[in-house]
């Protein structure tokens, strides 16, 4: 065959694939596009593939059992940003004009992504969710509108964490004269927590003691013999990231810290970070703001609809109850009701970013709502308006047993009252500076 | 191995400044605890850690001295081995079996880069090499993991991970460091004997110090190159088992490479004991630093300190504590 000819095989494949992907696209017209930024690849491939996992199950179990919803199919698309924030900035940009109606909400799963972001999402009218991590000030939806908290904020966890350690005290009183320490990732994130714990170190009179881990964590044994050999605090905190928990609680083990007395964060209470502390890890404790394991009916109908149909999104069927797979279906959840409804409301096609914004406006998942879809007592309820864009921000104190996550508590209350005054003064700076004018909320 | 005489300034200035700086802020700043055995507990946990960080920078070493070459590769050379290693142990091969069937894949690695990468590139600019191997790095990262997964896993040597012992009543000594310094001393050993007393070894410098005129004096350039990357393949499973086994198998382990970087600017790119002696400073030194000075500055001055000791000993010796010193007359 000669070149001319191998080129007009090659432009005439070219032109038959390009119809037929033309095709697909007019066949999803009516179908609703989700975007989905993952990272199932990089640094932190490991806690970022059960999360994706989780949200896709839960998307494909919609389409499989219900047909979508409201009849409306949904189409999803994930885009890896390999938790870096400009391949994060670009999958938004990528994905938000896709579909008939564009993207409908934006879960970046980064604090970076989502700081990144912030201002586009208003311009665009995409509203922006960021689940358990981001900004904690967004939970003012007067200077917010299109940012979207739940179920909780490292503000409120840094509250919740305080107040289990004072139950297990036997109360705030007993808090007098105790050392806690924080070991913190020197980023953004990692400093949330700081002044919600200096607070209430001023207001309950324990001693507050700061640990910053440069990125990425890999060595911290000068830093665990501040703490395990000569500070010697009642209890350590930690916000970390990626391998920076497994290095801390092998650390903490090194240094005969007891690890039921070491709390992290939600995004150091992963499966992916206890299985390399291996032994070291039994015991240690961490927030959770979702149940943990998979005894919920809502597993149960992923592995009927999707598992046991050879279609499920992890490796098995047993992964399905890993806590950043239970992080990923409520992610999924959130949307997922937040797009029904902007459809019971605007009709049931496809709707855009601002519809579903003004959805989310007035979420309410309630306990009932949980019931039916099988997910009572993995998740909290969540109720939300144009001024609270948070909800409750319960959480729970999980640990781990060797093997697996065991919730040792109810559902832990932060302290909305100052939390909230808090946001609202964290907020109303960022307006001052963005030049924002609160939107009135009836 | 003859050590100069600045050499020798050097350490003895260091040694005084590691004690004497602790001990000084301790006495000014409440903040800061000094007592003999907690110092000595830290410092003798700095030169473990440094030993883990001499291994990792071992393998650079190897490669700069027979080619010139920064191996931007080696971390990225540690995940994969160890990402094979573990894979290969996941798919029921013993572990003794799978340790022998990675040091083949290293082996048969190091033969394709130097067919594919380096040969081509035979007599050009360093940074050419120099970015090939950064293209390496990226090839090795996305092929293990498309190989082998992302997910993280376990490598468990049985090593116990709670409180070693106690020396004098006071100072704990962990288990696992001192074991991972042993075997990371074995090596050490091993290796610099290897470079320095066979016709590899004398061969290695020649081509370290100009390609054509080894070529030309009869040296195989390309068997000595194969052999330095498979070396350097079995320095990095080393390196890989031990910190895989520390931070669990997954892509953080490729990031080990920064901690080697001020170990080889210190003790110099061209010596095997360079690396061994930067490794101790560097890992003595950081921890140090992390105790008794970052309290005074807010905490978290680990990592940077570590480049900044090594930069103010490019100030005295900047070839490094060990490295060559090159003349070149115009």
């Amino acid at each position: 065959m000669n070149i001319r000819k191998a080129s007009t095989h090659i432009i005439a494949t070219a032109l038959i694939a390009g119809s037929l992907a033309g095709a697909s696209t007019a066949f999803a017209a009516d179908s609703q596009f989700i975007g989905s930024l993952v990272y199932r690849t990089g640094p932190y491939a490991p806690g970022g593939i059960p999360w994706a996992d989780g949200f896709a199950d839960y998307i494909n179990l919609l389409n499989e059992r219900d047909g979508g919803i409201n009849g409306v199919k949904l189409s999803l698309e994930e885009c890896d940003t390999a938790y870096n924030t400009d391949k994060g900035v670009e999958c938004y940009e990528r994905l938000k004009n896709k579909g008939s109606t564009g993207m409908p909400a934006v879960m970046p799963l980064s604090t970076g992504i989502t700081y990144a972001l912030l201002d586009r999402v208003v311009a665009d009218k995409i509203p922006l969710i960021t689940s358990g991590y981001g900004r904690a000030d967004a939970a003012d939806g007067r200077i917010f509108p299109y940012v979207f908290v739940p179920p909780a904020t490292y503000w409120g966890g840094a509250d919740i964490a305080i107040n289990y350690v004072a139950s297990q005290e036997g109360g705030y009183g007993k808090l007098k004269g105790k050392k806690i320490a924080l070991v913190y990732h020197d980023s953004a994130y990692g400093k949330e927590p700081i002044r919600t714990l200096e607070a209430l170190a001023s207001e309950h009179g324990f001693k507050f003691s700061k640990f910053p881990v440069p990125h990425p964590g890999l060595e911290q044994k000068a830093t665990w013999l501040k703490i395990g050999r000569q500070l010697r605090p009642d209890y350590v905190l930690m916000w970390g990231w990626g391998v920076m928990n497994a290095t801390a609680i092998k650390e903490a083990a090194a240094v005969g810290f007891p690890r039921d007395k070491f709390i992290g964060v939600w995004w150091s209470g992963n499966d992916a970070d206890m299985i390399p502390a291996g032994k070291a890890a039994k015991g240690y404790k961490s927030l959770q703001f979702n149940g943990v394991g998979s005894d919920f009916g809502v597993h149960q109908q992923i592995k009927n609809e999707l598992y046991a149909k050879g279609k499920g999104s992890a490796k098995s069927a047993e992964q399905t109850g890993e806590v950043a797979y239970n992080r990923g279906l409520q992610s999924a959840l959130i949307l997922t009701e937040a797009l029904q409804a902007a459809m019971n409301h605007y009709g049931n096609k496809p709707v855009t970013g601002e519809q579903v914004a003004w959805a989310l406006d007035r979420l309410s998942i309630t306990e009932d709502r949980l019931k039916e879809i099988g997910a009572d007592g993995l998740f909290d309820p969540i109720e939300l308006s144009c001024v609270d864009h948070l909800g409750k921000g319960r959480a729970k104190v999980t640990q781990w047993d060797g093997k697996q996550w065991k919730a040792i508590s109810d559902w832990i209350s932060p302290n909305s009252k100052m939390l909230r005054a808090m946001y609202e003064a964290s907020a109303a700076q960022y307006a001052k500076e963005k030049g924002i004018t609160p939107r009135p909320c009836g | 191995m003859r050590i100069e005489r600045d050499v020798m300034y050097i350490f003895i200035a260091t040694l005084f400044l590691m004690v004497a700086i602790p001990w000084v802020t301790g006495q000014l700043s409440e903040e800061i605890f000094f007592e003999w055995p907690f110092f000595f507990e830290v410092a003798i946990g700095g030169l473990l850690a440094g030993v883990m960080y001499s291994l990792v920078a071992l393998g650079f070493v190897l490669i700069f001295k027979a080619s010139g070459v920064f191996n931007f590769a080696q971390g990225a050379m540690v995940l994969f081995s160890a990402l094979t290693l573990v894979g290969l142990n996941e798919l029921g091969l013993p572990m003794w079996l799978a340790i022998v069937m990675t040091l083949v894949v290293m082996l048969i690695l190091a033969v394709v880069i130097e067919r594919v990468v380096l040969r081509p590139l035979v007599n050009q600019e360093h940074i050419i090499l120099f970015m090939a191997t950064i293209g390496i790095t990226y090839f090795l990262d996305g092929f293990g993991q498309t190989i082998w997964g992302s997910e993280v896993k376990i490598l468990d040597l049985g090593i116990p991970s709670e409180p070693g012992f106690y020396f004098d009543g006071k100072i704990l000594i962990n288990d696992f460091d001192l074991i991972a310094a042993l075997i990371a001393g074995v090596l050490v050993i091993t290796l610099a004997l290897f470079f320095q007393y066979t016709r590899i070894g004398r061969a290695l410098r020649a081509v370290a110090d100009d390609h054509q005129a080894a070529l030309s004096v009869g040296i195989p350039l390309k068997h000595i190159w194969v052999i330095v990357w498979a070396v350097a393949g079995i320095v990095a499973l080393v390196a890989g088992i031990m910190w895989g086994s520390k931070l669990g198998v997954q892509f953080s382990l490729a990031l080990i490479a920064l901690k080697a970087l001020p170990v080889l600017i210190l003790g110099g790119f061209t010596s095997v004991p360079g690396a061994i002696v930067g490794g101790l400073i560097i890992g003595a030194g950081e921890k140090i630093a992390e105790v008794f000075i970052a309290p005074l500055i807010g905490g978290g001055i680990e990592d940077w300190f570590a480049y900044m000791l090594a930069l103010a000993f490019l100030v005295f010796r900047p070839q490094g504590l060990f490295g060559e010193k090159i003349i070149e007359r115009v």
